[in-house]
């Protein structure tokens, strides 16, 4: 027996179980729980893009404030006068 | 907007519909080959397949031109590979069904891949990537798989003996 044989062998066992009838309420429970995953996901989604949003806010209005490009004054040298 | 978004739920609820009613018979039967459970007492592959098609339904406007029936068979195996592998390291042994099916002599790795390369017609390369196995582990696990279904009695007994 070759392999092709043997390979369409195990196929025609694994054909003749049959098929197995579907259970009547199996739609509404895939929506069911579908759905949900579905709610839940969105949900997710927007929850990430809201933090995103506000830690993109609460950066811009913190760099607008401290400015942190600006070079701070030096404090090693001592401020000139009576020059 | 809101009009919209109703209108696109109800065309996707066809859509999804009109796929269940066709694949749903299929994967059921692979869901039952792959449990090895008897096909008119299958509560194992009937919660499988609701996952899998759950999971289908929940990415169905994300799928983009990827095949749902090659989605939901993929989200089957992976499944029961995972559940496989908690059943096997726990307390509950091997799941052993009544020897009424001719899978159930099988692990249920071998079973995975024999129905998925024979049954399902899956390539090698495909099923390796699948599992996270190498090709040649898959090719010999199927060939192993093959052997035990055809000759259950000259098989030998511990799996692991058999090399390519």
């Amino acid at each position: 027996m070759n392999r092709q044989e043997r390979e369409a062998a195990a196929r025609r066992i694994m054909e003749r179980a049959g098929p197995a009838t579907v259970p009547p309420d199996l739609y509404a429970q895939v929506l069911r729980r579908g759905g949900r995953k579905l709610r839940r996901r969105v949900l997710a989604r927007r929850v990430a893009g809201l933090l995103l949003l506000a830690a993109v806010v609460a950066f811009t209005v913190w760099a607008l404030t401290a400015r942190p490009w600006v070079e701070p004054p030096s404090r090693t040298t001592p401020p000139l006068t009576g020059w | 907007m809101r009009q919209r978004q109703v209108s696109d739920g109800r065309h996707r609820n066809r859509e999804f519909e009109a796929f269940t009613a066709g694949a749903a018979g299929r994967l059921l039967h692979t869901a039952t080959l792959l449990t090895a459970e008897a096909p008119h007492g299958n509560p194992r592959a009937r919660r499988l397949l609701t996952l899998a098609l759950a999971d289908t339904y929940a990415c169905w406007d994300r799928l983009r031109g990827e095949d749902p029936y090659d989605r939901a068979r993929q989200y089957l195996a992976t499944r029961f590979a995972r559940a496989a592998w908690h059943q096997h390291g726990g307390a509950l042994d091997r799941f052993r069904p009544g020897p009424a099916t001719a899978l159930a002599r099988l692990t249920p790795q071998e079973r995975l891949i024999l129905v998925l390369r024979l049954f399902e017609g899956v390539a090698e390369e495909q099923t390796a990537a699948l599992l996270g196995l190498p090709r040649e582990r898959v090719h010999t696990v199927c060939d192993r798989a093959t052997a035990t279904l055809l000759h259950p009695t000259t098989a030998p007994a511990a799996p692991e003996a058999v090399s390519r």
